[in-house]
């Protein structure tokens, strides 16, 4: 297995496979929760720059899972506020003697650097706009969990492309895995180079949703309008949210997602997020099932997933 | 006391004097004394320059030296080194200094400080605006007039985006035949940029710098160069659409002069997939096509000289989060070099354009050449040929800030001779006597 996952690109669609097969095994369908003791004696260090509930927590429960020993090292409050750099509270941490750091910073990159700083395994939580890979394999997860192939399926990502690192991510997992990736919204906020992406690009969602399998709303958020991406949030809405006016035009068996947290009545409505095509609950649980695996094949001991699971 | 001293059975090539030729150089009481084939050293220290170029010292027309303010990543002592050790004996110590270089005081401190060095001429930059403010325009007729006699003007780090105050400044600098430097970056379009605004900058998720922002304020800054007639160079060109606004404009017969950096010559915005802030520049590394433009117009000429923007930051600046570091690069050591490795430049050309065409440029009596009898020696001899590998820890610099480290190199400056006086003996910093 990898030593760090930076980016989604530092696996391979095999590699990919196999964390979402170990997932699967890990905490099978229907079953209770289970804990698996492969990670005791294995420290894992949550690095977060930036607020995050889902994220922190669902990589905290996947690592007690495992039974290793987690530390939230809260940055508020810490050195880091005293003007610690990234370098000196992460050679601090490696003192303390951690296996494996998960890390979430504002800056595009700072997980790659760590990663030359540090003998730990490093996971990207999220850095800047850059990548967000977990969020990729537990949404590749939740997608595998309704389709039997991602070959050729039709993947439409809506709205703020250009902020996003979820759309990276998914974007780069997606047509790894040969899926038929169209990324929606306005102009201002799709990068002119997904061109050079093997992804298709419109303004035009009424177009795209009658053919969609999957309808990937991102988050849209206020400061975009205040940066004058867009006129106003409500004609965002409008043009680029899905009501339920517009979730009748999809297919009977197509998905809508969303990374969380929504922002119920601009990019999704209240009444879509809750149809039963809508796994945006399921994406959260999923989350811990892809990391728990993820930690599991990083940290872990090869072949006691088998006897376990 | 300068020492009598013979260049001898180097090539000495010398644009202005359109010679390129195998000679000999005799320097006395710091001044070229003879130049011809075979001749007798009588007393003379001789400098065996056989196989080597002999050419007038180059000069560079933007170099941070961070004194006063931050003498950590910098000073103008250990400036002065790097440079006399790349084969520069004239360099211009750029005015983002703290306290800012925009007032008489100020810049005589960096010309004495640069005398006292003693290992090139160290030529102030004055601010074109009070504080670098971009409000008001900074006495430059003080600085023009002041001992440090300062004829060249920029806020460089920052663009003047107010057309009327560029305007004010191209025209008030005519007074004293002075030279404005506008760093061109369209502020509403720079808003947090970290590189070039670009493929790589969609990929990395990072807030790009599209060539616009630099194209709009040269071509505004064109514009008012032919308003008013005064004198305007575009530091550090970077794109091909700024190199079309330059050609365009000088075939008007606009007065505009330009700038290239030896790394906007060779990197390109690839290189910040490594995430490593040594990369990190204003204005940012650009695409392969932006990097052969301004090749090809460094070798036409539309691009009148190639300059250091040698800018050094202390290594906790650069350990960062590449959003987090500031801006810059070394260049003086490495300049030489980069542009005969990486480069088609001929060694004539080379020469014209790092030497002779800055001098003209900043009308600096003394450099550039020609190195005819009579004139001040400021001259260097370096080997086109040997190689060496790029050591940040074995340079000069205080700063350790270079994005060639472990690159083999082309070219390697071997002697550098300031006003007669030896200040770099077979590569290494001399104290002038044998």
């Amino acid at each position: 297995m990898i030593k760090h996952l930076l980016d989604i690109t530092d696996l391979n669609p095999d590699g990919i496979q196999r964390i979402l097969e170990t997932a699967a095994n890990l905490q099978p369908e229907g079953g209770a929760i289970r804990k698996y003791p492969a990670l005791r004696n294995k420290t894992v260090v949550n690095l977060f720059y930036e607020s995050s509930t889902r994220t922190r927590t669902s990589f905290e429960l996947a690592a007690k899972r495992l039974s290793a020993d987690v530390v939230n090292f809260a940055v508020s409050g810490s050195s880091v506020d005293k003007g610690e750099s990234l370098k000196d509270t992460a050679q601090t941490i490696m003192a303390m003697g951690v296996d494996a750091i998960v890390i979430r910073h504002k800056a595009s990159g700072a997980p790659h650097r760590l990663a030359q700083w540090v003998d730990a395994h490093v996971i990207n939580a999220g850095d800047g706009m850059h990548q967000h890979p977990t969020q990729a394999l537990l949404d590749l997860f939740t997608i595998r969990q309704h389709f039997p192939s991602f070959e050729g399926l039709r993947v439409a990502i809506v709205g703020d492309v250009t902020h996003s690192r979820v759309a990276r991510s998914d974007v780069q997992a997606l047509t790894m895995m040969g899926a038929d990736v169209t990324l929606v919204g306005p102009p201002t906020l799709l990068p002119p180079q997904a061109e050079h992406w093997g992804v298709a690009t419109t303004a035009d969602l009424d177009a795209v949703l009658p053919k969609a399998d999957v309808v990937y709303l991102l988050r849209m958020q206020l400061e975009r309008q205040q940066a004058g991406f867009v006129p106003s949030l409500r004609e965002y809405s409008r043009l680029w949210g899905l009501d339920s006016a517009r979730a009748a035009m999809l297919k009977d068996d197509a998905l809508v997602m969303h990374p969380g947290p929504m922002n119920r009545g601009v990019e999704i409505s209240a009444e879509v997020a809750e149809l039963p095509r809508s796994m945006i609950i399921d994406q959260v649980t999923n989350g811990i099932k892809v990391r728990m695996a993820l930690l599991y094949l990083m940290l872990g001991t090869p072949g006691e997933v088998a006897a376990n699971g | 006391m300068a020492e009598t001293l013979l260049i001898a059975g180097g090539r000495v090539v010398d644009p202005a004097a359109a010679r390129d030729a195998v000679l000999d150089v005799r320097i006395e009481r710091g001044r070229v004394a003879e130049i011809g084939p075979g001749l007798a050293p009588g007393g003379a220290r001789v400098i065996d320059a056989a196989g080597c170029v002999v050419a007038p010292g180059f000069v560079d027309l933007h170099t941070h030296l961070r004194e006063p303010g931050r003498e950590d990543a910098e000073t103008i002592e250990s400036g002065s080194r790097a440079a006399a050790l790349g084969g520069f004996t004239a360099i211009s110590a750029m005015a983002n200094t703290d306290p800012v270089a925009d007032s008489a005081g100020i810049v005589e401190q960096v010309w004495n400080l640069g005398r006292a060095a003693g290992l090139c001429d160290v030529h102030p930059v004055g601010a074109i605006t009070a504080g670098l403010r971009g409000e008001s325009l900074a006495e430059i007729g003080e600085m023009a007039n002041s001992a440090a006699k300062v004829t060249f003007f920029s806020d460089d780090g920052r663009c003047v985006g107010d057309a009327a105050l560029m305007r004010r400044a191209l025209e008030y600098a005519r007074a004293f035949d002075a030279v404005v430097a506008n760093h061109a970056e369209e502020a509403a379009l720079a808003d947090g940029w970290s590189m070039n605004e670009g493929d790589v900058s969609a990929l990395l998720g990072m807030r790009g710098l599209p060539a616009e922002a630099e194209e709009i304020i040269v071509a505004r800054d064109i514009m008012l160069a032919r308003l008013t007639g005064g004198r305007l160079h575009v530091p550090h060109v970077s794109t091909a659409g700024t190199v079309d606004l330059i050609r365009a404009a000088k075939a008007r017969g606009i007065p505009v002069t330009a700038e290239v950096t030896p790394h906007h010559l060779t990197l390109t915005e690839d290189a910040v997939r490594s995430f490593d802030p040594v990369y990190k520049v204003a204005p940012p590394l650009r695409t392969k096509p932006d990097v052969e433009a301004l090749r090809d117009a460094l070798a036409d000429g539309t691009i009148d000289c190639v300059a250091t923007d040698h800018a050094p930051h202390t290594r906790e600046s650069k350990d960062v989060e590449f959003d987090a570091a500031p801006c810059g690069m070394l260049g003086l050591e490495t300049a030489l070099s980069i542009v005969l490795t990486d480069t088609a430049l001929d060694v004539s050309t080379m020469v014209e354009r790092m030497s002779v065409a800055p001098a003209r440029i900043r009308r600096l009596a003394g450099q550039g050449g020609p190195i005819a009898e009579g004139a001040a020696a400021n001259l260097i001899v370096f080997d086109p040929a040997a190689t060496w590998t790029v050591e940040p820890n074995a340079l000069a610099s205080k700063s350790r800030n270079t994005p060639f480290a472990g690159r083999e190199l082309k070219g390697k400056v071997l002697w550098t001779i300031y006003r007669g006086r030896v200040v770099v003996a077979e590569g290494r910093i001399s104290n002038g006597e044998r």
